[in-house]
């Protein structure tokens, strides 16, 4: 088939128009070229919007020096990502390029229109068969497996295979490149295609050939405090995290992707801070992995668009993240996909939509805002495989509302999707309340690892406490009766040793199950102890001494002696004030 | 292909277009006409219709204007010879110097790739308490310092410039006031800083496009100095003329604004230059220390909020001292827990204290009977403002570390500050005398 080929007729920041000849498809990846120093670029761009015989593209890199006249070429293709093993450990740019190889090749600073290969061509995998000939299969079922890492990488029928089709071979055990021939595959009319490890999938359409989605019913542990118990993630959930510049957004997410309970995470920092991926990308590698002890970065993807990186392709790298993370949920694992920030790459619909002069929504934005946000969190969930095991994609994404101010589209828009909120708050930060999850008014729809009577009764008194707090502002604290001030400290506590988390500490920063359940159990006990002072510096001495003993334990390692005799000294505390 | 143009369509704001082919995207051109020569460069292609934005402004512009297109994107001039030299924001001389033009270098160049970019790791000492304890500054940092305009932020981006050691220091003035200008001059020249200085600077009185290009030559230059194995500090002041300059472009060429009359891409504009700031491995670095000024003295404008969202942290200045509350440096952590083992408990105890101290003040001036814990804090809080929080002083982090201790032993008991136990331990100063509260 004749390629579609076509001139650039206009240039406005990243976008071209283009007139071309014969047929495009909306979102179809095109090349448009520019002289460059050493020969001639081709600069990647996406069909947005077709009029006529014209097309509007956004450029994926700068634009500068393209010139009216300049000559396009369509691919035909959908803008997609290669999937097989080998994804892991990677770090991609949202385009799908590795970055370090990018970097072995152009130095210190990106360039412009140079592509690599997302997947090692040379590395041999250790293929072990699943199926014979002669077995039927369908689009996703295994035909065999890699190790890749601790993983069992399971090499499907590509997802975009129609129907049922039969083995006609399959490679024996051994070691193969990804793009050998691995099965012989024949459609229902006997027509045969050639299997490999690879396969490519178009980021913007969800990969749904499993048999069932699930509800999300099990606790994602965090091992941050104040999530697991108060406002949980669920397995396959989504969860949404708004907050003011600076309230801690950020490191949450680095807290999360190193101790969650899950296989994968993908990161995908998204307009962003280049200087906060690097630490994750030099740290992880020396960080162990909680669960296995391995290296952290054997189960991390990172991609990475940062802000000063092109903006289109800001857009696409929350697609690509996602896509990834689905490829790996095929093969019956829990994958965790965390997005900083979805405001930039809202933003950037923002810009393609201004320079489309499209009609502008509120603050600009574009009217479809809210569908695509929300098409974006249901790529996440549990699903039943055609084999019966189950895997999941969890999304957590950051919002950087403008002014702090949760009402704003983009934080509104998935508000409506998410099934858990983590409203960061200024006031917390500032007064160094980390992490500052607003405790009032965050929510999860999702199973608490505490049961939810118990949960509840802290809820109570914390926001008793509030209320107390905002009294005393106007009567002052001799204005404030003795019970209402009990309840006011009590809140304090349980916010200063139970949602309050240190990420810098090396004991506090992680929080294991057993660990919140032991001080959740403590700090219960405390609660419940029916106070009675004489006056009111008795009773924050007495709180400040249970804080002093809480905070020792917190920062007790696990399994040293030290750590049943800080346990003890609560417990002693708490008999003392309940036989006092 | 040098044809010259002589018909000129449109003139609004800065933006003229006219008919022409074989131009490319963001390519420079010379426009003439009768009051004198400026550069321009394409915004817009449309067919054969380009747009160009005037350096010096359209004002005075006519349309049979000679346009002559120059094949090249914007490049400066980089050598040793710009250090001690000021040029305006199309990097002309503004000193008496001469022209530069040998060894051009482009500017808005892509950026590092973040698999390059090394965790920062080295402090930098400046001597002020409130920065090195409390808010360290980090070699290949981005820190902006939030004022209402009349603070003196201007003094303190000197002062930090004078007292951090660096090797260059770029000056990217924006919409500065000619009286300003003379006093970085002056104050980098008494201290005999000046040699190692360049400034690009833009006055309120010159063209506003120049004021676009002043941070993306100062950041050029600054990189071709960092890629040589320099640390550079950039000072850019002040970025919210930068910003009302690109809103006032923006608006020219008809873009939907999208919060108060900016841009929508504001933040990737300003993003583009702030990640300039880097650590070269094996090289050099790029710190950027700049002042945003927030109109009404309100955060959350766009200016100061989308600048928040990118720089790593941020100080606000008011009534001449940096405010504990808000200010922050995102890169301390990185830093300070190889500076000495007691530096982190004491920031963030102090801090929180001071938080406490705050609302104590609050309740106080609301009439409130004070208790015991309240008496305290005020003890607490006057000693912290005076001893901590002198913008003029110039002492070692240690030295100032130790005077955190002794405030805080001096005001409180060592169990209810929140240390925990091992801490209070080995620092507490014991205060003879001191009755219990
Ligand atoms: N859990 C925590 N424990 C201790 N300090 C924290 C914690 N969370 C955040 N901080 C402090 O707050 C700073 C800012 O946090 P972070 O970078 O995560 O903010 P953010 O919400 O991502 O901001 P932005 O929107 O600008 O990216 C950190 O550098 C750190 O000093
Ligand atoms: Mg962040």
């Amino acid at each position: 088939m004749e390629k579609t080929t076509g001139t650039i007729i206009g240039v406005n920041g990243n976008m071209i128009t283009v007139a071309f000849t014969g047929a495009v498809a909306q979102n179809e990846v095109g090349h448009a070229e520019v002289a460059g120093a050493t020969g001639t670029l081709r600069l990647m761009a996406e069909v947005v919007r077709v009029r006529g015989r014209k097309a509007d593209m956004q450029v994926f890199e700068d634009t500068r020096d393209l010139a009216v006249g300049n000559p396009v070429t369509f691919t035909g293709n959908l803008l997609a990502v290669e999937l097989g093993p080998g994804l892991l450990k990677q770090i991609y740019d949202g385009l799908q390029n590795p970055l370090p190889q990018l970097a072995a090749q152009c130095g210190f600073f990106l360039q412009r229109g140079v592509t690599l290969q997302a997947l090692d061509r040379n590395a041999e995998w250790a293929f072990t068969p699943r199926v014979k000939p002669g077995d039927r299969v369908s689009a996703a079922e295994t035909l065999g497996t890699v190790p890749e890492g601790i993983f069992a990488h399971r090499i499907m029928v590509p997802f975009a295979f129609q129907g049922l089709w039969t083995v006609r071979s399959v490679v024996p055990e051994g070691f193969y490149q990804i793009d050998d021939t691995i099965a012989v595959l024949a459609d229902a009319n006997g027509r045969e295609t050639e299997v490999s490890m690879v396969q490519r999938w178009p980021v913007k359409l969800p990969i749904t050939c499993f048999s069932e989605r699930l509800r999300p019913t099990a606790t994602l542990v965090t091992r941050i405090r104040s999530v697991d118990t108060f406002f949980p993630v669920a397995v396959g959930g989504t969860y949404c995290i708004p907050g003011p510049f600076g309230a801690g957004k950020t490191v949450l997410q680095q807290l999360t992707s190193r101790f969650a309970d899950v296989d994968i995470v993908v990161l995908a920092a998204c307009g962003e801070r280049a200087g906060e991926v690097v630490e994750t990308l030099r740290e992880f590698p020396e960080l162990p992995d909680p669960r296995t002890g391995k290296s952290l970065m054997d189960r991390t993807i990172i991609i990475c668009n940062t802000s000063s990186m092109p903006v289109a392709a800001r857009e696409a790298s929350v697609y690509t993240a996602v896509t990834l993370a689905s490829y790996y949920r095929m093969m019956g694992l829990n994958v965790l996909l965390l997005a900083d920030s979805t405001s930039r790459w809202a933003q950037a619909l923002r810009e393609m939509s201004g320079r489309l002069e499209e009609i502008p929504g509120e603050e600009a934005f574009p009217a479809y805002l809210e569908s695509v946000i929300a098409g974006f969190y249901e790529r996440a969930g549990r699903v039943r495989l055609k084999d019966g095991s189950i895997g999941s994609v969890t999304i957590g994404g950051t919002v950087s509302p403008a002014g702090g101010n949760f009402d704003e589209p983009v934080t509104q828009s998935t508000l409506k999707v998410v099934g858990a909120f983590h409203g960061l708050s200024r006031a917390r930060s500032d007064a160094r309340r980390f992490p500052a999850i607003d405790p009032l008014e965050s929510w999860s729809k999702y199973p608490s690892i505490i049961e939810t009577s118990r949960v509840e009764v802290l809820r109570t008194v914390l926001r008793q406490g509030n209320d107390v707090a905002q009294m005393m502002k106007v009567v002052g604290e001799e204005g404030t009766a003795m019970d209402d001030f009990v309840t006011y400290l009590k809140s304090e506590l349980i916010d200063r040793i139970y949602l309050q988390q240190n990420a810098f500490s090396d004991v506090d920063a992680a929080s294991p199950l057993e660990r919140q359940r032991a001080i959740f159990d403590l700090l219960e006990r405390v609660v419940a102890i029916p106070f009675s002072f004489n006056d009111k510096n008795e009773a924050r001495h007495r709180f400040a001494r249970f804080t002093q003993s809480f905070i020792d334990w917190n920062t007790t390692p696990a399994e040293t002696p030290q750590y049943e005799t800080a346990l003890a000294a609560i417990a002693t505390l708490a008999t003392e004030a309940s036989h006092s | 292909m040098n044809t010259v143009y002589h018909q000129i369509d449109q003139i609004s704001g800065s933006v003229i277009t006219l008919r022409a082919t074989g131009v490319k995207y963001r390519e420079l051109a010379e426009v003439t006409s009768r009051i004198g020569t400026s550069l321009a460069q394409v915004i817009k292609l449309d067919g054969d219709t380009v747009s160009l934005q005037v350096f010096a402004g359209a004002r005075g512009v006519a349309t049979d204007a000679q346009v002559r297109f120059l094949g090249t994107a914007m490049r400066v001039p980089f050598s040793d010879a710009l250090l001690g030299r000021a040029f305006t924001g199309s990097a002309k001389p503004r000193d008496k110097g001469p022209e530069l033009t040998d060894n051009l270098i482009e500017i808005g160049t892509p950026s590092v790739n973040p698999a390059k970019r090394i965790i920062p790791r080295n402090m930098v000492r400046t001597g002020i308490p409130m920065i090195d304890v409390f808010n360290t500054l980090v070699e290949s940092q981005k820190l902006p310092i939030f004022a209402r305009a009349g603070e003196p932020y201007n003094p303190l981006l000197a002062r930090i410039a004078l007292q951090a050691e660096v090797d260059v220091i770029v000056l990217g003035g924006m919409g500065l006031k000619y009286d300003d200008y003379l006093y970085f001059r002056d104050t980098l020249d008494e201290s005999g800083a000046l040699s190692r200085t360049v400034m690009f600077v833009h006055t309120a009185a010159d063209p506003v496009v120049e004021c676009l290009l002043v941070p993306d030559i100062a950041l050029a230059v600054a990189e071709q100095f960092a890629l040589q194995g320099k640390k550079v500090l950039v000072l850019l002041t002040d970025m919210t003329a930068f910003a009302d300059a690109l809103k006032e472009i923006a608006i020219t060429m008809e873009q939907i604004p999208a919060n108060r009359g900016y841009p929508g891409d504001l933040y990737s504009q300003l993003a583009a230059r702030y990640e300039k700031a880097v650590d070269f491995e094996g090289a050099g670095s790029i710190t950027i220390l700049t002042a945003t000024t927030m109109p009404g003295d309100d955060v959350t404008h766009p200016v100061p909020d989308n600048t928040g969202y990118i720089t790593e942290g941020q100080l606000y200045l008011r009534q001449g001292r940096i405010e504990p509350f808000g200010s922050l440096s995102r890169l301390k952590q990185l830093v300070n827990k190889n500076t000495r083992a007691d530096h982190r408990t004491i920031m963030e105890t102090m801090i929180k204290l001071y938080a406490s101290y705050r609302e104590t003040l609050e309740k106080q001036t609301m009439g409130f009977r004070m208790t015991d814990w309240d008496v305290k804090l005020l003890k607490y809080g006057a000693r912290f403002e005076t001893e901590m929080m002198d913008l003029n002083s110039d002492i070692p982090l240690e030295k100032s570390l130790d005077c955190g201790w002794a405030i805080l032993s001096d005001c409180f008991d060592a169990d209810e500050v929140g240390i925990p136990s091992k801490m209070t331990a080995q620092y507490w100063v014991p205060t003879p005398g001191k009755s219990r509260g």
